[in-house]
């Protein structure tokens, strides 16, 4: 036991003190507080361009409708031709020329309309300026149908359907994407965190076989507390690495805006779910306060404690398999280009389990598919996190499916180190040549 | 008990390929014992099974009289011949990790270590990086790791490879004081000169199995074939070479008639050389009478060379 607390020591300290680990620790948050704020402050400046639009308008329709506003300014050209006005709108150097011809009709005014641009004109002006005409189109169809126009703002009526378990717990419509982005936060947390440390583990096993210094220590320790040692000091080093990324990136967020002064209503919702473990997540959250406020609350209402204790269940049995294949692989080759042929099949079913994920486990949290791979071993802790959020018991997951997948989980964990162990004792004492599945399968039998 | 290791009919095998078939060895306390053997006989594996990094499939190996257990890794010092250090660590600290896996304590590591860097010479290793050290510093490094817990069974396996013959001498000066200290030691390699110069006792190990054991100056005696090399002062060497070759069965033969020296080898039919000595009596100057003992070299050679032939 003291053997493999020397080694997870070392397996920690020469991870953490590795000049790349630090950069990166250190470098990451910034980058990616880096990005987000570029990008807010992007779309910011996009919003600011306030663009210049020309209207030539000979009928008697619309004369009031194209009013200057924040966004777009119009100009209104009067008594001059349709080629006067593209050339002045040009050398002016507007955006474009709205032109409406003359005619007693004005659907047939709508029909002739014209936009003139240099370049195609962007979606969003258009839609503003085909908005107006919509407008004006229904309005006066309304006129002949007898409707006022009071009638009319009488008829647009909100609505927005009740739900509820049969528990009778009420629910805002928004909460399924919500724990949709949390299970899928989580999910993705431990996906990219196998990859990335598991690829530690098998980079640190082939750089002790290429070194050499394999058969020095395995004269004074067991292969299996090597291994051991080896899989946990990465994984406290990464642990490390992830608690520094989400202090920094929480105290960077907090600062660039208030340095940068973006409005944080709209880009709050978004980054206080995502940006700490450095996901975006696919949903649209609503942009106002109101229904921000609504979902704080019900993001507290989630049972929380049960979410990370399960994450913590599942992140760590995930990772203690996925490692020990990887601590396999780094034993059966003698350097990191012979890998490919041996990570592809691991990374398959986590690839597998995230578009299981986003695309199954979300629409359809309890459906047969969700409870098949949240039952897998190779799969269920990242499907399983996804349908956590839903609850256990009643309404949520069955304690049953749980339970067995965390048995499964154990009992495969168990299973695989042990396979992993045997590759592993017999792998770190072969050099030279690139062994082929059929030969691991050999070495299982030594 | 007088043997430090013993293996009794240990067998191994790699599926299909057998590494060591029946090999039974006895290796004397405070001893250097030599084991020999061409590559890929197996001495590796024997090796690696008396660090119980590999298991025999059958046979059992004894340590000090009991069967070999986990915790005899403690008294045991093993150099490989693929040895290496991690590259970005520091020597001291490295030193101090590899130490206390063997069961030294922070504090005995470090007071040791102290001695042993200031024995070999390089205390102001200690905060260097393994990178920034050449192939024979590194080596002096693995050894001292080797040694430093005080085992009562080192082995070497090719402990001279990588270093510098200035070098190479500080070390085995200090494997023979080590020896003298009490200290059991198997000395694996093929370079046969270092074979004669520390060994006592051999084994040669070919093709998975033991062909040969003992003490190396029996294995000496029972190799020699009955020949001699004389030199003789003497006249007329031509007459006395002509009754030589009458009398015994001479090999070779030269004769320097301006020195009257005259060299022969000899093939006599036993290894009593007095019929030799009593027929030159009075008739030579007799400045030279070896036997000639074949060296471990040859020893290895011709044995293997024998056994391939069957």
């Amino acid at each position: 036991m003291n053997k493999l607390k020397l080694i997870i020591r070392r397996e920690y300290l020469a991870k953490v003190r590795n000049k790349s680990f630090i950069i990166m620790t250190f470098l990451s948050p910034l980058l990616m507080v880096g990005m987000v704020v570029l990008v807010a402050y992007l779309a910011k400046l996009n919003d600011n361009e306030k663009r210049i639009i020309a209207v030539l308008n000979e009928s008697n329709y619309f004369v009031n409708d194209f009013m200057s506003n924040e966004a777009t300014g119009y100009v209104h050209f009067e008594n001059i031709n349709l080629e006067a006005a593209k050339d002045s709108t040009a050398s002016l150097g507007y955006y474009g020329l709205l032109h409406i011809p003359a005619n007693d009709k004005l659907e047939i005014v709508a029909e002739d309309s014209f936009f003139y641009s240099k370049e195609a004109a962007s979606t969003s002006v258009l839609g503003d300026l085909e908005a107006v005409f919509q407008n004006q189109l229904r309005l006066k169809k309304l006129q002949n149908l007898g409707v006022s126009t009071k009638q009319f703002a009488d008829l647009d009526h909100q609505f927005e359907i009740n739900t509820s378990t049969f528990a009778g717990q009420q629910n805002l419509k928004g909460i399924n994407e919500l724990k949709a982005a949390i299970g899928g936060a989580f999910g993705y947390l431990i996906m990219m965190f196998i990859i990335i440390y598991g690829g530690f583990v098998m980079r640190s096993v082939i750089e002790e076989k290429t070194s050499r210094i394999i058969e020095v220590i395995i004269s004074s320790v067991k292969p299996f507390q090597l291994m051991m040692g080896k899989i946990i000091g990465t994984a406290l080093a990464g642990i490390t690495q992830f608690t520094i990324w989400i202090i920094s990136a929480g105290l960077l967020f907090i600062l660039a805006f208030l340095i940068f002064d973006i409005d944080s209503s709209v880009l709050g919702a978004k980054s206080d779910l995502s940006s700490g473990m450095g996901v975006n997540m696919p949903v649209n959250l609503p942009a106002d306060h109101g229904a921000l406020e609504q979902y704080l609350t019900e993001f507290f209402k989630l049972p929380l404690i049960m979410l990370v204790v399960f994450f913590l269940i599942y992140f760590v049995l995930g990772y203690l398999i996925y490692s020990s294949i990887y601590a396999a692989i780094g034993a059966a080759v003698d350097n990191e280009t012979d890998t490919q042929q041996f990570i592809f099949p691991i990374i398959l079913p986590l690839m597998l389990a995230i578009y299981v994920g986003f695309f199954s486990v979300f629409s359809n949290p309890h459906g047969p598919i969700a409870v098949g791979f949240s039952l897998f071993p190779l799969t269920s802790p990242i499907v399983m996190l996804m349908r956590l959020p839903n609850g256990i018991g009643e309404g949520g997951v069955p304690i049953w499916q749980v339970i067995t997948s965390i048995a499964l989980l154990i009992s495969t964990f168990i299973g695989i180190v042990w396979l992993a162990a045997k590759i592993y004792r017999i792998g770190i004492l072969m050099y030279g040549k690139k062994p082929s599945y059929k030969e691991l399968f050999k070495w299982l039998r030594y | 008990m007088n043997n430090i290791l013993v293996t009794k009919e240990v067998t191994k095998r790699f599926g299909e390929h057998t590494a060591l078939n029946k090999v039974s060895l006895e290796i004397p306390k405070n001893c250097i014992y030599g084991l020999l053997g061409p590559n890929g006989a197996g001495k590796t594996t024997l090796i690696r099974i008396i660090n119980q990094i590999t298991f025999p499939d059958e046979g059992e190996v004894f340590f000090d009289g009991e069967l070999l257990q986990p915790h005899h890794i403690a008294t045991i010092g093993y150099l490989p011949e693929e040895r290496g250090l991690y590259k970005s660590m520091k020597v001291g600290e490295q030193a101090l990790y590899l130490a206390q896996l063997k069961g030294l304590s922070k504090q005995e590591a470090k007071s040791k270590l102290k001695y042993w860097f200031d024995r070999l010479n390089i205390g102001d290793w200690w905060n260097k990086k393994i990178q920034e050290l050449s192939k024979g510093m590194a080596q002096k490094i693995q050894f001292i790791v080797t040694v430093l817990h005080e085992p009562k069974l080192l082995i070497f396996d090719e402990p001279f490879s990588g270093f510098d013959p200035i070098n190479a001498n500080i070390i085995k000066d200090e494997i023979l004081q080590l020896s003298a200290n009490g200290t059991s030691i198997i000395f694996s390699t093929h370079r046969m000169e270092s074979v004669e110069e520390l060994c006592d006792h051999i084994a040669l190990i070919h093709q998975s199995e033991k062909i040969l054991d003992g003490r190396l100056s029996d294995i000496k005696k029972a190799y020699k074939n009955n020949i001699f090399e004389v030199g003789l002062e003497v006249e007329k060497g031509d007459l006395l070479l002509q009754e030589l070759q009458d009398k015994f069965q001479v090999l070779s033969s030269t004769y320097n008639s301006f020195e009257e020296q005259l060299d022969i080898k000899l093939q006599l039919p036993s290894s009593d050389s007095m019929p030799v000595l009593s027929f030159l009596a009075g008739k030579a100057n007799v400045n030279r009478f070896t036997e000639m003992i074949p060296s471990a070299n040859e020893i290895f050679i011709q044995t293997v060379q024998d056994k391939d032939a069957k």
